[in-house]
């Protein structure tokens, strides 16, 4: 193949890349980002996502990057939810004082990254991706730069995602010592022979790795944390986009270069999403801080994902790439109602915060009362319909026990999202909340109402896009 | 006439969304429109009820297929399939005919956030008339769990003074039940590869699979009925509860669990559901005494009729699973009927409790004095509490007790006892709140009934008596379905 096809495999992220670099130098010259620079960052991701749909399917750059259905499945699911943080996020800041054009250049820097997370062919592509997203967001979480708590939230999720990205390379270094190559299909060839132990012990730690990046047990401790400092509209922003990327790599790296030891990696991911749901819902009791609550409801719900994945077939796939999608409208949607919300100029993240909120805005607690009940899986609520995929191939996978303690892990969780719903709907109001931010309170009704009823239309395109993005990954 | 099963299904939405309307022209809470959104959901439920008597009235009796069915391709290999047959039927009907009851039981009884309450009984009746006609399991199970949502907030909100306890108690306890049902779910159809109920009742699982079926759909179904030992949320909800949503809970959402066992239980796991037989008869006569006992000990007359309502239960799960025709019939009369008086029995204690505000039986006394109508209404449900011959409580008992006597002697000798203390219970009670003389100051100026309450109980009182001389009422129309179900019960069990 010959470069300018290459090129044209990658043409998403060269819009990207271009795209940063001259919203960098127009940043630049203007060093305020206004209405228009949003705008078009904007339109430099949405012309990312179109160019992931309509361009050509196949391996580049010496099997470095794949373009297929899966790849374009993601990538459309991760340019959204990052087109989303823009405007969310913009504005939020600029009414802090901080109107620095980085914002959108960043977002775009980090759906590059994600992109090339979903696109990952062989280590090298793995770990560029992996990088890029991981410095923008560190970035990102650290720059509300006068609030000290967003500082050290920036700082350990910085300090931790390093020892995870070295986990990750010590990983891969021992993968290509043992396979001879970085990519993942003469890795599959090498597993498929018989994978040795040494492979297997590289495959560890890569799992280790990219179990940090989607804050699975036993690798979330950073999660709450960095959830409760960075400034809310990034945590929206880094609740759903980079959690996609990086399960679909996980499916990437699993599925394409490890398929013959699905019987290895299955065991470990089983285990895996057991512990982040136990995690994720017992822990999440002891919460009174929203973002940490969230957090922890995050850790649960990657357990749930987790699952899907460790079904090891298709249909496993399917549930996971359908669950992280409806899950992403979730988190951002929740996010985005917390950056919405303030008393007397000061934000509102306990859950005694949210005390009669119906009473006061009626429309962002009844988005808040969906996201939660989504995220507890009820349904008619998007999260019931991720969870079903889940279970389903759970429990077709022959997971069944697995699936019915994650299921009774999902009661226990529901405690804390019932807690919140009983705040908001039982409890005398707290006093009078501030006019929440317009754009804000549009995107969190507008995901809302995908959430109910907007998803039982949406899931009859997601349910095939997926399956077919399933089909490209290579397990039966 | 397809279609109609949706339009009575999504009909009380249309009041929803009136209601909202209102609210968003109105200046919202102001007392002239709630007044309005009172009639909205009245007006609403009672065109609910209309429809639902047409489709009745349409209903073909002499078969037992689905009826008025209704199917459209969902994703994901699902259907929207709506039906009803004779088992289901009448609980629409039911549903539809309670819930103007319980919109002007509260008329005057709910003084804040009175849209919000009107909504949610209206998406409520939604929801379970859904559950009814879902012939699709996951549909069925989307209706079945949303059903938890406006029931927790209808206790959360207009509840008594431990409202949140039971609002969380009522929630988490049916959601673990729920659960295992959505696992067992999710293995149906990944065994079957369908999600139609109509077909599932044809598939024969194997014997080993059919236990845990059944023990998962058993978990949801026994908390939901409720069976004794999970019985212990009820008393708590009923208790906290404002008097419609007593009377929502026990005359109909109680019957989601009979009905489950009769639609899944006995034709998906007929081999399950024999060799449990034994299980479930020995725990519905423990529920039938002990919580009859229990009930007698009660110093609160909401949780009095609680307990009573578990007892009566136990007579349903008996009857169900005693696997011929009287016993089905007879579960089926049992729990339209139970529907039908307990709603009534919370309607009166709502009625003393709209005065004085407060159930203790100790505080009443001497209640005929100064209320004679209400002592009246009081007694036909109390004798129809009992089983009286004449009342429909008779009906459900005498066969549910003749089918359990064919399945289990012993079984239905103990359970006759419960008729007994059923007596006790529920006479000791009238006579403590209604005869003696008043002794309690408080009570001198209390009012009998007025109109609108004279108004709500009247089709309760002449369902009551309807239904107890002529129980073919309810018979004509399950018959065929009942016939259906214990012949391929039967055929499944080899007996």
């Amino acid at each position: 193949m010959n470069f300018s096809a290459d090129l044209s495999l990658a043409l998403p992220e060269v819009i990207l890349a271009g795209g940063a670099l001259l919203l960098l130098v127009w940043g630049a010259f203007q060093s305020r980002a206004n209405a228009v620079f949003t705008l078009a960052a904007v339109a430099v991701l949405a012309a990312a996502a179109v160019a992931a749909v309509v361009g050509p399917v196949g391996r580049g750059f010496a099997g470095g990057l794949v373009a297929d259905a899966a790849s374009s499945f993601a990538k459309v699911a991760i340019y959204a939810a990052s087109a989303i943080a823009i405007p969310l996020g913009q504005p939020w800041f600029r009414r802090r004082g901080i109107n620095n054009f980085e914002f959108p250049v960043l977002i775009v820097l980090a759906a590059l990254g994600m992109g090339m997370m979903a696109s990952a062919g062989d280590l090298i592509s793995l770990y560029v991706g992996v990088e890029l997203h991981s410095l923008a967001l560190y970035v990102m979480a650290a720059m509300h730069r006068d609030d000290a708590k967003a500082s050290e939230a920036g700082l350990k999720y910085f300090v931790l995602g390093a020892l995870s990205s070295g986990l990750l390379l010590y990983g891969a270094s021992l993968i290509y010592g043992f396979a001879g190559s970085t990519r993942f299909d003469v890795i599959a060839q090498t597993v498929s022979d018989g994978a040795g132990v040494g492979i297997l012990f590289g495959l560890v730690f890569l799992i280790c790795g990219l179990a940090f990046k989607v804050s699975a047990a036993p690798f979330h401790m950073w999660t709450p944390d960095v959830y409760e400092g960075a400034p809310t509209p990034v945590v929206a922003f880094f609740g759903a986009a980079p959690k996609m990327a990086a399960m679909v790599l996980f499916a990437r790296v699993l599925a394409d270069g490890f398929g013959g030891a699905a019987e290895q990696w299955r065991q470990i991911l089983v285990i895996v999403a057991l512990l982040s749901v136990a995690v994720g819902a017992f822990a999440g009791l002891a919460q009174s801080n929203l973002k940490r609550l969230w957090a922890y409801s995050s850790i649960a719900n990657i357990g749930y994902a987790v699952l899907g994945l460790a079904a090891g077939d298709a249909a496993g796939v399917q549930a996971m790439l359908v669950f992280m999608v409806l899950y992403m409208v979730d988190v951002t949607g929740f996010f985005a109602c917390l950056a919405a919300l303030s008393r007397e100029g000061r934000p509102m993240e306990t859950i005694s915060d949210m005390a009669g909120l119906v009473k006061e805005r009626p429309g962002i607690a009844l988005a808040m009362t969906a996201f939660s009940l989504s995220a507890l899986g009820l349904p008619p609520f998007s999260g019931f319909w991720a969870k079903f995929y889940v279970f389903k191939a759970a429990i077709g996978a022959g997971l069944g026990v697995a699936a019915v303690i994650a299921l009774v892990g999902s009661v226990v969780a529901a405690f804390y999202y019932l807690r919140l719903i009983k705040v908001m709907w039982f409890d005398a109001a707290a006093g009078a909340v501030d006019k929440p931010a317009p754009e804000a309170r549009i995107i969190a009704v507008a995901l809302a109402l995908f959430t109910f009823p907007v998803v039982l239309v949406a899931l009859a395109f997601i349910d095939p896009l997926a399956a077919a993005a399933a089909a490209a990954f290579g397990l039966a | 006439m397809t279609g109609i099963l949706s339009l009575i299904t999504y009909a009380p939405l249309a009041g929803v969304l009136a209601i909202l309307a209102l609210r968003a022209t109105a200046s919202a809470g102001g007392p002239k429109s709630a007044e309005t959104a009172k009639w909205i959901a009245f007006v609403t439920t009672l065109a609910t009820f209309a429809l639902s008597l047409v489709m009745l009235a349409q209903f073909d009796r002499t078969t037992a297929d689905f009826q008025f069915v209704e199917d459209f391709a969902w994703f994901g290999g699902l259907h929207y399939r709506m039906g009803v047959d004779g088992i289901s039927v009448l609980f629409v009907v039911l549903t539809a005919f309670l819930m103007p009851l319980c919109i002007a039981a509260s008329w005057r009884s709910i003084e804040t956030r009175i849209e919000e309450y009107l909504i949610a009984f209206l998406v409520l009746e939604t929801l379970v008339i859904g559950v009814f006609c879902a012939l699709d399991l996951i549909l069925f199970y989307v209706f079945f769990e949303f059903g938890l949502v406006p029931m927790f907030l209808i206790i959360g909100i207009w509840g008594g003074k431990n409202r949140v306890y039971a609002a969380f108690k009522f929630f988490l306890y049916t959601l673990l039940g729920s659960v295992l049902m959505l696992a067992a779910v999710l293995a149906m159809i990944g065994i079957t590869g369908t999600s139609s109920i109509p077909e599932l009742m044809t598939y024969e699982f194997g014997q080993g699979v059919q236990i845990w079926l059944w023990l998962a759909f058993f978990a949801s179904f026994a908390v939901k009925m409720p069976m004794w030992p999970v019985h212990t949320w009820l008393p708590d909800a009923h208790v906290e509860a404002p008097t419609a949503g007593s009377v929502i809970l026990a005359g109909i959402l109680l019957k989601m669990g009979g009905y489950g066992f009769m639609r899944f239980s006995l034709p998906m796991f007929p081999d399950a559901s024999a060799y449990f037989t034994p299980l479930v008869f020995a725990m519905s006569v423990i529920a039938i005494v002990y919580t009859s006992l229990v009930a007698f000990r009660q110093t609160d007359i909401k949780k009095l009729i609680a307990y009573s309502s578990v007892a009566h239960m136990g007579f349903v799960t008996l009857g169900i699973f005693s696997g011929n025709a009287q016993g089905e019939q007879g579960a089926i009369f049992q729990m339209v009927s139970h529907g039908v008086i307990s709603g009534a029995l919370f309607l009166c204690v709502g009625v003393v409790y709209d005065r004085m505000h407060t159930r203790e039986i100790a505080f009443y006394g001497g209640l005929v004095n100064r209320m004679p109508w209400y002592a009246a209404v009081f007694l036909l449900f109390t004798m129809g509490n009992v089983g009286l011959p004449g009342t429909s409580g008779f009906v459900g008992e005498i066969l549910t007790m003749t089918g359990a006597y064919e399945a289990s002697t012993w079984a239905a000798i103990v359970a006759a006892t419960g008729v007994i203390l059923s007596a006790v219970y529920a006479l000791s009670l009238y006579r403590r709140v209604v005869f003696g003389e008043i002794t309690n100051p408080a009570l001198a100026q209390i009012t009998d009934l007025d109109w609108r309450e004279v108004a709500i109980f009247a089709p309760l009182i002449l369902g009551t008596l309807y239904l107890g001389v002529y129980p073919a009422a309810v018979f004509d129309f399950t018959q065929a379905s009942v016939d259906n179900l214990v012949a391929v019960y039967r055929a499944a069990i080899g007996g």
